[in-house]
């Protein structure tokens, strides 16, 4: 095992590093762009956003090296500890956390503020993929479901409290994992996106008995090209009428379980509320921002959009609109690509994997990277409800940013230990 | 190691991509096929503002100023932009109360919450001064600067005119050129040279911060246009000499009309009652505008070119020289003057005086209104055909002669007096057969008549050119190059030989330097050659001198209207001797006394106290002075015509 410790470089996968390296940038030359200020255009000063993410990146890449010299071993049988610290973090903020813009999200450490959702998701990851590994000999059975959406169900509503919703949902991206696991079948995860088409149409058609008319039929029309096997009709049936209640049931949950601001950030997404200088400004702004950026863009540090704050949190979690405003098309759908190589690397390092831990951990690194990525980008061209997500590496931020270099990290020290580690 | 799902993979894999196209889809749909985001984010972040060029501005024939720019600021608000202000401070410093910041507030929220119209025009530096200190607590106001007229020596209120905001028809009317708040010329060489003087508006591309915060140019002003300014123009007045003859008409009704012979260049240009053309500048100009509105001497009223006066004996000029014309008289041609002119059924006009046998020269000079009803009777009833069609022949020669239309100066609202067709009197008379005695006194520039001053100084302007005009105008020079209109330079030949303009000119010059007509209103060493008139009025009668000098070479002509100002020469003459003698020599040599009797006199209608002698004997005063000829024509239906005296009278026999 020591030898590795020599030439754990060589067997590192420098693409994803690069990557890594490539995204870390890009959003570090764009906060500078959206936060631009001709008095201080020097990148490094510390009084500045851009300043800072510097340094962030800086410190952010020590960390990684020391997460490459650390021994493997020494994660995994961490792993509890981490997973009971991130809770204990996570209540802890409930009582002792700074209270930004209505979230109880962060503690105060003077000189940096820590938000331990961000970090939440690797203790969740770590313990999961500890959890599942150890079950992967077993096959898939409702004990051990139980206890894995345990492990996520605890942190997702420790955070749900803060309340940051946009931070609880990202960890029912796992569903991927227990997917890839076999703890949930192809079905359930296809009944699981007709139930969000299924909400959306719900949301958008004021009269729900016209959803309903459209199920009976389409589902008679299935009835018929299947009508050869009785079982078939029978679950078709059973499609149909669960369909109609949950259509029905719609109402229902938008008017109990949502909140109001969640329901009108929704409303303007659907176009239902046009309210462009209220509840709609920030999509409003961010489209505006994106759309005016046509092909080629407005060019580095020129987009009016970016420059002079129409749009709001800027750097953070629509640092996307300063790309799409300056960079155009070309520059956005380069991000698009950029993250899907990433995320197939990921599924690629997955899989070559010696061990079960190894490859769930890449697979939860997957499902939370796509999560932030789908969610955020789709939160700025309209096509999700406004939830305030960073994307990684890209937003202004230490903690994200650190918290999703753990996470990448990590993983990239056990693929380059893989041949030393034997399946556990 | 259990790794039976590694197929499913691909199922991730393939959501992920699906998710990362329809990414791309909407991408696609915002960037390159949906171009109002483009839109969206330039009105973001541009603020137009207009540029407003510097209005020409207007010299006088010596270059001195007559009409210049002054800086003023106006206060713009966009209502949709304002929040929080400090409502009170604001109001405060405008010196407005509530009421009026919420009316400001509607109408700019009528015009457009979205775009920035005015909320308090013309503000003067000091407020401008003060305000901007504390702009930033106003969010959604701004201000900017433009000029505003400004006259030095607040002089020729009617030939310069004034300008106000365009109202809803002019913006029509220019297809979009004008906007609202804009300015435009509504009157005099404002109005009528508005293209040349307004210049062309510029616009500035301003870059705006969420907050309405300007952050510099956009594009470095790539796209900024730059404002040009009006052209300057150079007008024929003679400022001195206006100034003077405002002064001189003061407290009177009445126009004064002075033009160079050579060029048509007008050099003085007075329609008194004036008023101070810096009355209609500021904030005040409402009020002011109203107060002249109502005015009963009506000081918006253009007289020279828009009042239409029977001329009187100073028409006989212009009836001598077209008989001269049409062959009917000779300057030999001899008529008896025996106290009157009899006509049809024993009605009688009268003379002033009985001079028996009387010749052209002698019949300008003494003014004889017998000469002239023998020289009407010749023009219609001896050429061998019908009163109308002779009647139309004399008419012809009057229009040739500048009367009966407009002249074509270069002012707005010019009118053309007039000289009523034959088929007027036919229709009165009832059949075609009537003859001079039917209209006999408009043979002594009475009755129907109506002439312009204007055409009135015209009239003397050919005179002076023996038998031609150049359209009277009053703006020489246009631009830096100091172009003249094509249509000024044209000669305009009136219709008259000029051998015959010698014997009439002869007796215009006796009547001024010859036969006891008083020191004041020859001019020593000046041949000035002029005719008096007295218009019979049924209130007190107009007075009428025109006169062009010198006899040779003639540099001036000039004609004075005196509304209600009694005898002929009392009035008229000696102002248009003084400004004569100003033009040619620079200065006055009439006695002081006379100069302060016509300075200090106020012969304005419907004041109370009688101000000097002349008026002892005049009966209650009627504001009837601006009465259409037709009107003072209906007046004079009597059968007997009483026409006053009318040549030029010492003033001394006056009293």
């Amino acid at each position: 095992m020591n030898n590795t410790k020599n030439s754990f470089l060589g067997r590192l996968d420098w693409i994803t590093v690069a990557i890594w390296l490539i995204l870390c940038l890009i959003g570090w030359f764009n906060i500078y762009a959206a936060a631009y200020n001709p008095q201080h255009p020097e990148i490094f000063s510390l009084a500045t956003n851009y300043g800072k993410q510097g340094l962030f990146i800086f410190t952010a890449l020590i960390i990684g090296f020391s997460i490459l010299i650390i021994d493997q071993r020494f994660f995994i049988s961490i792993t509890p500890i981490v997973y009971a610290v991130v809770i204990l973090l996570l209540i802890a903020v409930l009582f002792i956390g700074k209270n930004i813009k209505g979230n109880q999200s962060w503690i105060d450490l003077g000189f940096f503020r820590l938000q331990p959702s961000e970090f939440g998701k690797l203790g969740t990851c770590l313990l999961l993929s500890y959890y599942l590994g150890t079950q992967s000999n077993k096959a898939p059975n409702v004990k051990s479901l139980l206890v894995a959406a345990a492990i996520v169900l605890l942190p997702t509503a420790l955070v749900r409290l803060q309340p940051d919703t946009g931070s609880a949902m990202v960890f029912f991206s796992l569903i991927f994992v227990f997917y890839r696991e076999g703890y949930v079948n192809t079905k359930l995860l296809l009944l699981g996106g007709l139930a969000i088409i299924l909400f959306v149409a719900a949301l958008i058609l004021e009269n729900e008995w016209i959803l309903v008319a459209i199920i009976v039929g389409l589902c008679s029309l299935l009835a018929y090209f299947y009508r050869s096997k009785r079982k078939n009709i029978i679950n078709i049936a059973l499609l149909c009428v669960a369909s109609s209640i949950y259509v029905l049931s719609v109402d229902f949950a938008w008017e109990n379980i949502l909140e109001q601001h969640q329901r009108n950030r929704i409303d303007i997404l659907l176009d239902k509320v046009h309210d462009p200088l209220g509840e709609g400004y920030n999509l409003n702004q961010s489209q505006i921002a994106i759309g005016s950026g046509q092909l080629f863009g407005k060019g580095y540090l020129q987009g009016t959009q970016t420059k002079y704050n129409f749009v709001p949190e800027q750097s953070t979690d629509f640092i996307f609109c300063t790309i799409g405003e300056e960079w155009g098309f070309v520059g956005s759908v380069t991000i698009v690509a950029i993250y899907v190589f990433l995320l197939f690397r990921i599924i690629h390092l997955a899989e070559r994997q010696r061990t079960a831990f190894a490859r769930i951990y890449a697979y939860c690194v997957a499902s939370i990277l796509f999560f932030h990525f789908f969610i955020n980008l789709g939160m700025t061209i309209g096509l999700v409800p406004i939830i305030g997500i960073p994307l990684p590496f890209l937003s202004y931020g230490g903690s994200s940013l650190w918290s999703f270099t753990i996470l990448l990290f990590i993983l990239l020290k056990f693929d380059s230990a893989r041949k030393g580690l034997s399946p556990a | 190691m259990n790794n039976n799902f590694f197929e499913r993979k691909y199922i991730i894999q393939g959501i992920f991509l699906a998710i990362a196209l329809i990414i791309v889809a909407r991408l696609f749909y915002l960037q390159i096929i949906d171009d109002s985001y483009l839109l969206s984010a330039n009105n973001n972040v541009l603020r137009k503002s207009v540029v407003y060029p510097a209005r020409g501005i207007i010299l006088d024939r010596n270059g001195k100023v007559l009409v210049q720019n002054e800086p003023v600021y106006d206060l713009l608000v966009i209502p949709r932009e304002v929040k929080d202000i400090d409502t009170l401070l604001l109001c405060r410093l405008l010196e407005i109360d509530k009421d009026g910041f919420i009316s400001r507030m509607n109408k700019a929220r009528a015009f457009s919450p979205f775009r920035a119209s005015t909320f308090e025009g013309m503000m003067n530096a000091e407020t401008f001064a003060v305000l901007q200190e504390h702009l930033d607590k106003f969010r959604g106001f701004q201000t900017q600067p433009r000029t505003v007229r400004q006259y030095p020596d607040s002089t020729a209120a009617q030939f310069l005119g004034y300008i106000q905001e365009v109202n809803q028809k002019d913006i029509e009317r220019s297809n979009g050129f004008y906007k609202s708040g804009d300015y435009i010329g509504a009157s005099g060489v404002e109005r009528s040279y508005e293209e040349l003087l307004r210049g062309q508006r510029g616009i500035r591309n301003q870059m705006v911060d969420k907050l309405g915060r300007a952050q510099g140019s956009f594009r470095e002003g790539k796209f900024d246009t730059l404002a040009v300014s009006g052209d300057g123009l150079i007008s024929s007045l003679d400022k001195d000499l206006q100034l003077l003859a405002e002064k001189l008409m003061k407290n009177k009704l009445g126009s004064v009309v002075a033009i160079e012979p050579s060029t048509g260049e007008i050099l003085t240009y007075v329609s008194s009652p004036s008023y101070n053309p810096n009355m209609m500048v500021g904030r005040q100009r409402g009020n002011n505008y109203m107060k002249l509105l109502y005015d009963p001497h009506k000081p918006m009223f253009n007289r020279p070119i828009q009042a239409s006066y029977p001329p009187g004996s100073v028409f006989k000029v212009v009836a001598a020289l077209t008989a001269l014309q049409a062959g009917v008289i000779t300057p030999q041609t001899i008529f008896n003057c025996p106290g009157g002119y009899r006509y049809g059924n024993g009605r009688i006009m009268r003379c002033t005086h009985v001079d028996g046998p009387t010749d052209l020269i002698k019949s300008i000079q003494r003014s004889c209104n017998t000469y002239y009803g023998y020289v009407y009777a010749r023009m219609i009833d001896s050429r061998g055909m019908s009163g109308p069609k002779a009647y139309e022949l004399w008419r012809e020669g009057l229009n040739q002669f500048g009367l009966g239309h407009p002249l074509g100066i270069d002012l707005p609202g010019e009118k053309g007096g007039n000289v009523y067709p034959a088929s007027y009197y036919t229709k009165r008379f009832g059949s075609e057969k009537w003859g001079s005695s039917y209209s006999i006194s408009q043979s002594i520039g009475q009755g129907e008549l109506g002439i312009t001053p204007l055409q009135m100084a015209n009239i003397m302007a050919i005179v002076a050119n023996r038998g031609f005009y150049y359209r009277p105008h009053l703006i020489k020079g246009i631009g830096e190059k100091k172009i003249v209109k094509e249509e000024f330079t044209e000669k305009i030949w009136a219709g008259v030989d000029e051998q015959h303009y010698e014997s009439v000119i002869e007796g215009m010059s006796r009547a001024v330097n010859a036969g006891g007509t008083g020191a004041s209103v020859r001019i020593n060493g000046i041949e000035m050659c002029g005719k008096t008139g007295t218009v019979q009025n049924h209130g007190e009668n107009h007075a009428v001198f025109f006169a062009f000098a010198p006899r040779v070479n003639p540099k001036i002509a000039i004609a004075v209207f005196v509304e209600n100002a009694g005898y002929g020469g009392t009035w008229a003459g000696p102002i248009a001797s003084m400004l004569v003698e100003k033009h040619i020599r620079d200065t006055i040599t009439l006695p002081k006394y006379l100069q302060d009797r016509i300075l200090n006199a106020n012969l304005l209608p419907k004041v109370k106290t009688k101000t000097n002698e002349v008026k002892k004997d005049t009966p209650a005063l009627k504001k009837d002075s601006l009465k259409t000829t037709k009107q003072v024509a209906q007046n004079k239906q009597a059968p007997a015509l009483f026409v006053h005296h009318s040549q030029v009278t010492g003033r001394n026999e006056q009293y």
